[in-house]
């Protein structure tokens, strides 16, 4: 037998490519513009989304029934929250560098519509079980994302993958630059896009 | 299914009374750990601005930067006049004319530069950073900003090195040896102008994060200018 039944599978693994938080849904692109300079950034980022989109997606599904339904976006909002608040808190303490790059970025992670639309699509039908695979499918479906755009970006952008030097110095004296584009926003956009693309020709989605 | 209202109020009161329980135990539990990061990282602001830099050989760490700090740096207090305070170290200063400054040293008492603290406010925040001028107390060697809540992107820049970078060189008083503080213009310094001396280009989209930049700069500077008048006087004896 399977660590996981066949539908449980389903529900960690299609997030990660056929229905993708950020290439096929297109939720949280802002903070995939905005942490993905560099890789390390990225990772971080990565983990503290996957440990907030599965934290509040089993939380939220073990009170789902004790929800009042007319205050529950509130009451999810503030689940969020405090996890965010907690990641934050954490990353200050333990990764304190890592924490002043991402500024405020971590503390967005409460506005990202991923979080709070698995909460309100999923976890507030399903077992705490199955929600917390929903929670960590999503996060680690939006987190690829993030790593292989941040991968582009600092190759491209500053010639280094997780801040050690790819290409040789024999390159630069040779007349190659670094592309500047890559570290703005607008790299991230371009690269973005190409990913959506090939993304959607290989799933074969088509938009309504 | 509609709950009570008195169901609802006591849920969400259950809620937030667990929730925030947690974040304050976290927040008390985690406070030691984040203010050792804070003064590290002020010490290490302190370097930046006086030009010290990380070296392959010696990585700076959260174990040997105190250590990097008390070996290359020393500090003194002054008052509002420029002459010494006896007896008052930089961590325990009471009087608010008093100021902090932090030197670095070629050799046994020979000053390599000063670096003094800045403050005040941008578009939304306060900023908070480290200025150093060489030993001729004229010349800016480094400025760093270590906390603000200014935009990413925006005003958020100033703590770049494309930005602080431009400060280096640049002189704070002019040709009568009068202070005129470091101005940030809008768009770039036109290098033949005479007025390039103390002028650096500024951050677009960031023009009230720039005048806030350039009005505390100048108060700061003002409140030190007492200390660098003598040291300029003795440097020229």
């Amino acid at each position: 037998m399977s660590l996981l039944s066949k539908k449980s599978t389903i529900v960690l693994t299609d997030p990660l490519m056929n229905n993708n938080p950020i290439t096929l849904q297109v939720l949280g692109i802002c903070s995939a513009l905005a942490v993905t300079v560099k890789v390390d950034t990225a990772i971080v980022m990565t983990v503290a989304v996957v440990f907030v989109l599965s934290m509040s997606n089993t939380i939220i599904s073990l009170l789902r029934n004790l929800i009042p339904a007319r205050v529950r976006i509130i009451v999810m909002l503030t689940i969020i929250a405090s996890l965010v608040i907690l990641t934050d808190q954490v990353l200050r303490a333990y990764m304190y560098d890592m924490s002043k790059q991402l500024s405020v970025f971590v503390g967005l992670i409460i506005t990202n519509c991923i979080v709070m639309g698995r909460a309100e699509a999923f976890a507030m039908q399903n077992k705490p079980g199955k929600s917390f695979l929903d929670g960590l499918g999503n996060g680690l479906g939006y987190g690829i994302i993030l790593i292989v755009v941040s991968i582009f970006r600092e190759l491209l952008g500053s010639g280094s993958l997780y801040g050690f030097q790819i290409i040789p110095s024999a390159f630069y004296e040779a007349g190659y630059v670094n592309n500047g584009l890559m570290v703005l926003s607008p790299g991230a956009f371009i690269i973005l896009g190409l990913i959506i693309w090939a993304q959607r020709t290989i799933t074969n989605v088509e938009e309504d | 299914m509609q709950q009570s209202n008195t169901y609802t109020l006591l849920f969400t009161a259950i809620v937030t009374i667990i929730l925030g329980f947690m974040l304050s135990l976290a927040a008390t539990s985690l406070k030691e750990r984040q203010e050792l990061n804070i003064t590290i990282d002020i010490k290490k602001n302190i370097l930046r601005s006086l030009g010290f830099s990380e070296s392959d050989d010696e990585p700076w760490t959260q174990n040997n930067i105190q250590d990097i700090f008390e070996r290359n740096i020393k500090s003194f207090v002054v008052d509002s006049g420029g002459s010494k305070v006896p007896g008052v170290s930089v961590d325990n200063i009471v009087q608010t004319d008093q100021y902090p400054v932090y030197c670095s040293h070629i050799s046994e008492g020979v000053i390599d530069g000063y670096a003094i603290p800045i403050s005040g406010k941008g578009l939304w925040s306060t900023l908070y950073g480290y200025i150093a001028l060489e030993a001729d107390g004229i010349t800016v060697k480094g400025i760093t900003f270590y906390k603000h809540g200014e935009t990413p992107g925006l005003g958020g820049e100033v703590e770049k090195e494309w930005f602080t970078s431009n400060f280096v060189g640049k002189r704070i008083v002019d040709n009568n040896g009068k202070l005129v503080s470091i101005e940030i213009i809008k768009g770039e310094v036109d290098e033949l102008s005479p007025e390039a001396y103390h002028q650096v280009d500024g951050i677009s989209g960031a023009t009230m994060t720039s005048k806030g930049l350039n009005a505390f700069l100048k108060t700061d500077l003002e409140k030190y200018e007492p200390f660098f008048q003598r040291i300029r006087k003795e440097r020229t004896n």
